[in-house]
């Protein structure tokens, strides 16, 4: 890796940031401690997890050195692609665990809603990009269509939290394009008059969440255990946690999904509060760091897709810790970048490869 | 390129609030941290290692119980209860519950019940060892089981009154299991363990508390003996189609009860033939008039009262006596007669002018001190007490109608008790269901002479041509009285429905068991002690007298009580 720093870029070298690469690579090497702990001692599942993350760190190498404008001449074209195979979803999908997630297509099973996280933010950004900002009523309109279009179909698969990210990643976007304030609050006031609609529409297991998550103790065998579980190794791991391979909420499978969802708990109980406050300052510099890169981009584009780059990472962490320790309902969000599973870590990979071609291209440029 | 209008301020302007926004939600997760981790920590581990770990209790096994030979009675074995309690990832699959309902022999209701609640279900209680085995291997998620132990009663309905039996925990319900509970029951020991959320216990952590376990019970009861009374009541009983029968066989040295049966019965290892009308220990808690068999106490409290000798006469001309509006009859007129006569006769007239001429202060005093009219103290749980009238109430007609065995009740083993005090020279012995090691003192309540001068009287009711010959014992002389009394039915007393008794001992010279043989309402035109109970009480001593090896009447050297315990063999 090579320090870039305004002079000509050497044709050999990578276009990579070091330190949000150190930061994800710090936050990988954690998660794969916790999960040998988290699996009962499994090192097969380490290495499988230790084998995505090295897919992901290679998706994300080549996104990285593509330039920026690529990714907003594709938006739109990703963006389609994506809402096709969301309605294709909802028709023709396979089913898993009581919802249609899955498209199968030959060997290869994918998340249409998995690339809709990453055309979102793009076909949103691409749409403000090449209009005067702040926009005008009727732009954050259009965008905000574009926004709740896709959101209205993953809610129909049902997957009522891949949706709520899926949004806030536009939504966020259209925030920093500055949409009007008055605007904004006749939203908000619309979405708080629509919450007893949406509520009429929800599943009745997204009903059960959301009770649930309101008095767990009103289930304790049933929705309400996952959290109260869940609490229970956070609260018994106090100040320095039982220490690695120790946690016994964990080890006597007290914690469910404690390999995916719920990795949050077992980490907190075998670390701490001190071993959480660590965790929190690492994402917090991941997060800080793509800002920053997303910040100096001068390109509007860049800048607002990499603040919804960098926003939405934050957004996984926060849902997915609040659940975990019963500030938000179970909506089913994994740990980024620590969690096992396949999908989301090259999805959150990509991510980070384009916040790094926006963090160095702009260095190319005169200032 | 696009530029803001306003050069960037607002898309910096809103940086910094969501900067804001995000360092307000990242301080919200470390206070929550904190909240738990921290401040909630003691209470919130409190709660894991509740449930982490938990207690299991290591029931104690519950004391045998044998006969006085050391026969086992009662016994308990190790067995497993099953119970299913899934939640929301240890549930049985269709397959496994097929397996589990044929394992168990059981239908499918309790596993629905225990899905449709999420509480736990117990499936079987009465699981075999080697079963158990076989469940644990299966590793069926969401069931487990609690060892346990069953009681078994080899004997089924033989010993079934005077047991009892035990429910599901193993606890004394009825008779003597119910009444030395604690002595049987030991202490369970309790088990700290280490357990994983489908409730497999990891580790043994610590033993909380020892376990301790039930001393084991020697009864009195002798094995034999308790046997043939058993068969002998049951067949009379299934004979004559009678509602009920008891049989009391007493050791008269000791006091002991070596038989005590009753019919109808019911198996105690079987939970459905346990109705309450077979479940009830007939001799120890009914009551009943006893008739004649009451005579010889009258007589005692006669000679007792110094008024009479044994060489009295009583007139019982002409056959009848008038005391009010009532008339007292005997069948026929039997003039005056001799207490052996009024005994072997069974004289009411002979016993009522007895009874009108002694103090009735004394002849009360003398049953009460018999023991009639109060428990036996035996220990039995709901011993009756039998009704004897307080003295205000004995006016002319009770106080006549005591003296042949109305307007008192008693139970077959207070009746027994009585005849054992005329048996062991006037002394009255405690009784008791468990084995004595020694030979008790007694209190004295009849001289020794006049308990002796009225065993020699009841040795003419079993003459040839008497009452009671039916209850001749080959080989042995016998003392005893039939009874026969009318049962109330409607607060009248019927002409058709009686109760049939025979009371007696043997040998008459110095007797060592007394046998009471209670028969209720047997379906048949002559229903008198002597016909349907004098046999039975033949029966059951000529067995008992042969197991016990007590000599026969030619071999009896002397005469009187002899106050030893004689060897006990086969």
């Amino acid at each position: 890796m090579v320090e870039l720093s305004g002079e000509r870029r050497s044709r050999l070298s990578l276009r990579l940031d070091p330190i949000l690469l150190l930061g994800i690579l710090l936050l990988g090497c954690l998660g794969m401690v916790v999960l040998y702990s988290a699996s009962g001692q499994d090192l097969g599942i380490v290495y499988k997890q230790a084998v995505r993350i090295g897919v992901g760190l290679f998706v994300m190498t080549l996104i990285a050195q593509t330039p920026v404008h690529w990714f907003r001449e594709t938006a739109w074209w990703l963006y389609l692609i994506a809402l096709i195979m969301l309605v294709l979803v909802l028709i023709v999908g396979d089913i898993g665990k009581g919802a249609q997630r899955w498209l199968v297509i030959g060997p290869i099973r994918f998340q249409p809603s998995e690339l809709m996280k990453l055309a979102m933010p793009m076909a949103i950004a691409a749409w403000f990009a090449s209009r005067q900002l702040p926009p005008n009523t009727i732009e954050s309109l259009i965008a905000l269509v574009l926004v709740l279009v896709p959101m209205f179909l993953i809610v129909r698969q049902p997957d009522l939290g891949t949706a709520l990210l899926v949004g806030s990643s536009g939504a966020i976007v259209i925030f920093f394009a500055g949409i009007g304030w008055r605007l904004l609050l006749v939203l908000l006031t619309a979405v708080a008059a629509g919450v007893p609609v949406l509520w009429h529409f929800m599943h009745d297991y997204q009903r059960r969440r959301v009770m649930t998550f309101l008095n767990p103790e009103n289930d304790p065998l049933g929705a309400g255990y996952h959290i109260i579980q869940s609490k229970i190794a956070l609260g018994s791991g106090g100040i320095d946690g039982k220490g690695w391979l120790n946690g016994s909420q964990s080890s006597l499978q007290f914690i469910p999904e404690r390999t995916t969802d719920f990795v949050f708990s077992v980490y907190a109980e075998e670390f701490g509060f001190i071993g959480v406050a660590v965790l929190v300052l690492l994402y917090l510099s991941v997060v800080l760091r793509g800002f920053y890169l997303a910040y100096t981009a001068q390109d509007t584009f860049a800048r607002l897709l990499g603040a919804s780059l960098g926003m939405i990472f934050f957004v996984y962490f926060f849902v997915n810790v609040g659940m975990v320790s019963g500030l938000l309902p179970v909506v089913g969000v994994p740990l980024p970048l620590v969690s096992y599973g396949g999908t989301s870590m090259v999805t959150l990979m990509a991510a980070f490869g384009m916040l790094m071609a926006i963090g160095t291209e702009k260095r190319l440029m005169p200032q | 390129m696009t530029m803001y209008r306003d050069n960037h301020s607002v898309y910096h302007g809103r940086r910094r609030l969501l900067l804001f926004l995000f360092l307000v939600a990242l301080c919200l997760l470390l206070a929550r941290a904190f909240q738990l981790q921290v401040l909630e920590h003691n209470f919130l581990q409190a709660k894991a290692e509740q449930r982490h770990y938990t207690h299991i209790n290591l029931p104690a096994r519950r004391g045998m119980i044998t006969d006085r030979h050391g026969k086992v009675l009662a016994v308990s074995t190790p067995i497993g209860k099953v119970w299913y309690q899934p939640n929301q990832d240890s549930a049985l699959s269709a397959e496994q519950k097929t397996y589990l309902q044929g394992i168990l022999n059981i239908g499918s209701s309790n596993i629905d019940l225990a899905e449709k609640t999420g509480s736990r279900k117990y499936l079987s209680r009465v699981v075999p060892y080697d079963l158990l085995e076989e469940i644990t291997t299966a590793n069926l998620p969401g069931v487990g089981m609690d060892r346990a132990h069953r009681r078994y009663y080899p004997q089924k309905d033989i010993f079934a009154h005077v047991l009892g039996y035990t429910n599901y925990e193993d606890q004394g319900q009825e008779g003597l299991e119910m009444a030395y509970e604690e002595y049987l029951a030991g202490h369970p020991g309790k088990r700290k363990v280490l357990r994983d959320r489908r409730n497999n216990v990891l580790e043994h952590v610590s033993q909380v508390e020892e376990m301790r376990p039930g001393q084991s019970l020697r009864l009195s009861l002798d094995e034999r003996i308790q046997y043939l009374a058993y068969d002998e009541l049951k067949q009379a009983v299934d004979y004559y189609q009678a509602s009920s029968g008891s049989v009391v066989v007493l050791d008269v040295v000791t006091g002991e009860v070596l038989a005590m049966a009753s019919q109808p019965s019911f198996n105690p290892n079987d939970g459905s033939s346990k109705k309450p009308e077979r479940v009830r220990n007939r001799a120890v808690m009914d009551s009943f008039e006893p008739g004649s068999t009451f005579k010889p106490f009258t007589i005692a409290a006669a000679l007792e009262s110094g008024l009479y000798s044994r060489n009295s006469i009583i007139d019982t001309s002409p056959g009848s006596f008038k005391i009010g509006q009532n008339t007292i009859k005997d069948p026929r007129n039997y003039g005056p007669i001799s207490f052996a006569s009024l005994l072997s006769h069974s004289s009411n007239v002979g016993a009522s002018k007895v009874s009108m001429t002694i103090p009735k202060e004394s002849f009360w005093g003398l049953l009460s001190d018999i023991g009639f009219g109060r428990s036996t103290d035996s220990g039995f749980p709901s011993e009756a007490n039998g009704d004897l009238l307080e003295l205000s109430e004995w006016y002319p007609m009770n106080r006549a109608s005591i003296s042949f065995g109305y307007a008192v009740s008693v139970t077959p083993l207070q009746l027994a008790q009585g005849y054992a005090v005329i048996a062991a020279n006037g002394l009255r012995k405690p009784i008791t269901f468990v084995a004595r090691d020694e030979i008790p003192q007694g209190v004295q309540v009849i001289s020794a002479e006049n308990a002796k001068y009225i065993r020699e009287m009841m040795q003419d009711v079993v003459s040839p041509e008497s009452t009671g010959y039916k209850a001749a014992v080959e080989g042995y002389r016998v003392s005893g009285k039939t009874g026969t009394s009318r049962k109330v039915i409607n607060r009248l007393y019927s002409d058709q429905h009686h109760v049939v008794t025979f009371a007696g001992m043997a040998p008459a010279n110095s007797p060592r068991l007394v046998t009471v043989v209670m028969i209720d309402d047997p379906k048949t035109d002559t229903a008198t002690g002597g016909d349907i109970a004098a046999p039975v009480f033949s029966r059951i001593m000529r067995s008992s007298l042969r197991l016990l090896n007590v000599q026969p009447a030619e071999e009896e050297m002397q005469d009187g009580y002899v106050n030893s315990l004689p060897e006990l063999s086969l």
